[in-house]
């Protein structure tokens, strides 16, 4: 039977959606800005940031109505709970975009310290993350979404390269040790968006699977062990 | 609150009936085209004050009414009204499902019958049109001639649905539609509502809150034979102003 | 065990009494068409009576008692349909009728012969009707009525009140409600009531004997101002004023069959009027 809930849950859906694409866009264009040394991008990132933010407010808006008003049960309450989740977790990559194109800002104020190949790197890793977690909402993918998860490790694992690197830089000349921070600041970014998007996949998860993997929660789960 | 035209209005409507004052100094606004709920505890009046909007209040013994009522801005208490055309215009759909015993075409076919129509072709057609608009048609096109009370329960307050519609009115009174009626049909009837607002002005009385947040764009809650708050229903039930209304919400009495 | 043996005991008990009320009742239909079936012939059935009653018919009679019914029901049939629907759907509740109602109860355990009296007084000595089927027509009618407007108000007391209501609430007056949707469906149980209450009329002596009944009219009534034969009047006679009453009295017997088979035959009719109704209601 056609509900009209399902209409409602459907404009949710556009909603979060609308707000991952500026978000992806928003990361795009803040590392393409840090790449390309363009101004222009960064401009465009700051400029999106309010409607990222009221889009959030939106989601939360339009969720608690929904939970108020139609008492979702099962997978519907899990779908509008995590939508709300999910759009925090956006709103803070979204976030962490501008904080990328500020630390830019100040990039561009002094020339350029090394090539930049690691960020790059995890920039695409991170976009990645973020745009198949919402694929993996979109199409109610476990699987992908776990994918996702496994991904934070290399995530991970390419910031701290990136740190060390950029620490020989700084014992060796101690005049690059703020241009090295800010890089370092955009690594930790870059990692901390990797972190969001894993959390949107957690929640993908815990929407298809009605189960939550969260904070390694799977290894209590039937005795499953993590190796 | 901008909610577009008002369709009905009271306005210091009080009730009684022998000695008891059920309706005490109610102010409410019923916008045209939205479904405006009221919910309240046991007793609290919602019912009396439904059926004075089609006066069906008349009816009871010793039943006085004084403030006023109107309809399209004409007052529906005066003396010239005419109570019979008021009913047509203003219909009402009871809480027990009342189908006429006679067969699903007659039920329909009577309220047309009774306001004068003798055409039997626009009587078929007016039948037909009713009974898709209460999505019933499918179920019954084949036994239009089996008595109303073969159908189910759900089906059978969808034909007294169909029935309001028939003679065209303006307003749907839904007196607590689905109390009587099983989850799955109940959903066909709330899902109806939702659709039908699109024609007509909707106003239900139902003890079930969360019916009246599923389905309703505007609250009224009721106690004891007052009005005790009347705003969206968004707002009603996520942030009310009065505080009766939020323990009544959240369970703490009632 | 102990239970068992008093619910057999019980069921006995109760058997028992349905088995005295039928033997009582095989009895005395038995002792009537044995001792009055010799007496039906198509001559007692069709012919007038002679020579002072021991020979001939019944005819008249039977004509007489079908004329009398036919007055009783013109009157109490519609006067008591009328009552019970004004006391019933337009009348407010308020001690007046609750007295009216109790009223109305009381007079149908009124005697008939207080009836009779009353039918004398008014109908024949008022009225100037005289002693004739009219008087004795009306006088039943009387005595009809308390049970006709009863047995009308109980059929319109089925009537769901949401027929009512869900009427009213389409915009129909409330006389267009009670018509269309309320008596449809009292009539049979109406119809019922009266022809019962008829044939019960029909087998009352004392309302009939001072109002209009004659013993010995060789001719048929012209109109409805004549006097008339009937049935239970006629029997009367037979059995307890005949000079000759054990000559006569198989004509006696005779006579209280076809009463009885009148008065059956009108339960029938009711029964399968009501039944027809019933049926013909489904639509």
């Amino acid at each position: 039977m056609e509900r009209v809930f399902d209409e409602e849950l459907t404009v949710l859906n556009k909603t979060l959606l609308k707000m991952a694409a500026l978000v992806e866009e928003s990361i795009a264009l803040s590392v393409r800005g840090l790449k390309e040394r363009n101004e222009e991008f960064i401009r465009q990132v700051l400029e999106k940031e309010k409607t990222i933010n009221d889009l959030d407010i939106e989601i939360d808006q339009v969720s608690l109505r929904l939970i108020a008003l139609k008492q979702p049960m099962a997978r519907d309450l899990r779908l509008i709970v995590s939508a709300m989740k999910m759009g925090g977790e956006l709103e803070r990559i979204g976030d962490l975009a501008v904080n990328i194109a500020e630390r830019t800002m100040e990039l561009l104020k002094v020339p350029l310290l090394k090539p930049l190949i690691d960020i790059p790197r995890m920039a695409s890793l991170a976009q990645g993350m973020v745009r198949d977690s919402l694929r993996a909402f979109i199409n109610q993918d476990a699987a992908l979404a776990r994918n996702v998860c496994e991904r934070d490790q290399e995530v991970d694992q390419l910031n701290d390269q990136v740190f060390r690197e950029l620490l020989t830089y700084t014992i060796a000349d101690p005049t690059t040790i703020p241009r090295a921070v800010e890089l370092i600041l955009v690594g930790r970014h870059l990692e901390r968006i990797a972190d969001h998007a894993t959390n949107i996949s957690e929640d993908v998860i815990y929407i298809v699977e009605g189960r939550t993997i969260k904070h390694h929660f799977e290894e209590k789960d039937f005795g499953k062990k993590k190796d | 609150m901008e909610n577009g035209k008002t369709k009905i209005e009271t306005k210091n409507l009080d009730f009684y009936y022998g000695t008891t004052h059920a309706l005490k100094n109610i102010n409410m606004v019923c916008p045209e085209k939205k479904v405006t709920a009221i919910i309240g505890p046991s007793g609290c009046g919602k019912t009396t004050f439904i059926r004075t909007l089609n006066r069906m209040s008349d009816v009871v013994p010793g039943a006085k009414l004084s403030g006023d009522i109107f309809l399209d801005g004409e007052s529906i208490i005066s003396p010239q009204v005419d109570v019979v055309d008021l009913r047509r215009r203003v219909g009402m759909v009871f809480q027990k499902p009342n189908p006429f015993s006679k067969s699903i075409f007659n039920n329909i076919a009577y309220g047309l019958r009774i306001n004068g129509l003798k055409d039997r072709q626009q009587i078929a057609e007016i039948v037909e049109q009713s009974l898709r608009h209460a999505a019933l048609w499918d179920e019954v096109k084949d036994r239009l001639d089996e008595n109303a009370f073969t159908l189910s329960g759900g089906q059978q307050q969808r034909l007294c649905i169909a029935r309001a519609l028939a003679v065209e009115p303006e307003v749907i009174l839904f007196d607590e539609p689905c109390s009587a009626i099983d989850p799955i049909a109940t959903a066909k009837i709330e899902n109806l509502i939702h659709k039908l607002k699109e024609d007509y002005t909707v106003v239900i009385v139902t003890h079930n809150m969360q019916q009246a947040a599923r389905v309703s764009d505007l609250t009224a809650f009721m106690m004891l034979g007052e009005l005790i708050e009347f705003d969206t229903t968004t707002k009603i039930f996520t942030n009310p102003s009065n505080k009766l209304t939020e323990d009544y919400i959240t369970g703490k009495f009632g | 065990m102990k239970k068992r043996v008093i619910q057999f005991i019980g069921f006995l008990i109760l058997r028992g009494c349905l088995y005295f009320v039928m033997a009582v009742l095989f009895l005395f239909l038995y002792d009537i068409i044995h001792k009055g079936g010799g007496a039906i012939s198509l001559e007692f059935l069709t012919q007038a009576p002679r020579r002072g009653m021991t020979q001939g018919g019944i005819f008249p009679a039977i004509i007489g008692t079908f004329l009398v019914t036919m007055v009783t029901a013109i009157c109490a049939i519609p006067l008591g349909m009328f009552a019970a629907i004004y006391l019933n759907e337009y009348a407010r509740q308020s001690r007046i009728t609750r007295v009216i109602r109790l009223s109305i109860r009381n007079l149908s355990g009124v005697p008939s012969i207080v009836y009779g009296l009353f039918g004398v007084i008014l109908f024949v000595n008022i009225l100037k009707f005289g002693t004739s089927i009219l008087s004795a027509g009306l006088t039943l009618g009387l005595l009809t009525l308390p049970w006709t407007i009863t047995a009308s108000e109980e059929a319109l007391k089925t009537v769901p009140n949401s027929y009512r209501e869900g009427s009213l609430a389409l915009g129909a007056t409330k006389w267009q409600a009670i018509r269309t949707n309320v008596l449809p469906y009292a009539i049979p149980g109406m119809l019922t009531g009266a022809i019962l209450g008829l044939a019960r009329a029909a087998g009352e002596t004392a309302p009939i004997m001072f109002t209009g009944a004659a013993f010995y009219l060789p001719f048929l009534p012209k109109s409805l101002t004549d006097q008339f034969m009937a049935l239970p009047y006629h029997l009367y006679i037979l059995a307890t004023q005949h000079h000759e009453i054990s000559l006569v009295r198989p004509l006696a017997y005779g006579t209280a069959l076809v009463l009885i088979v009148f008065v059956l035959g009108m339960n029938m009719i009711a029964t399968i009027i009501r039944y027809r109704l019933r049926k013909k209601k489904r639509g």
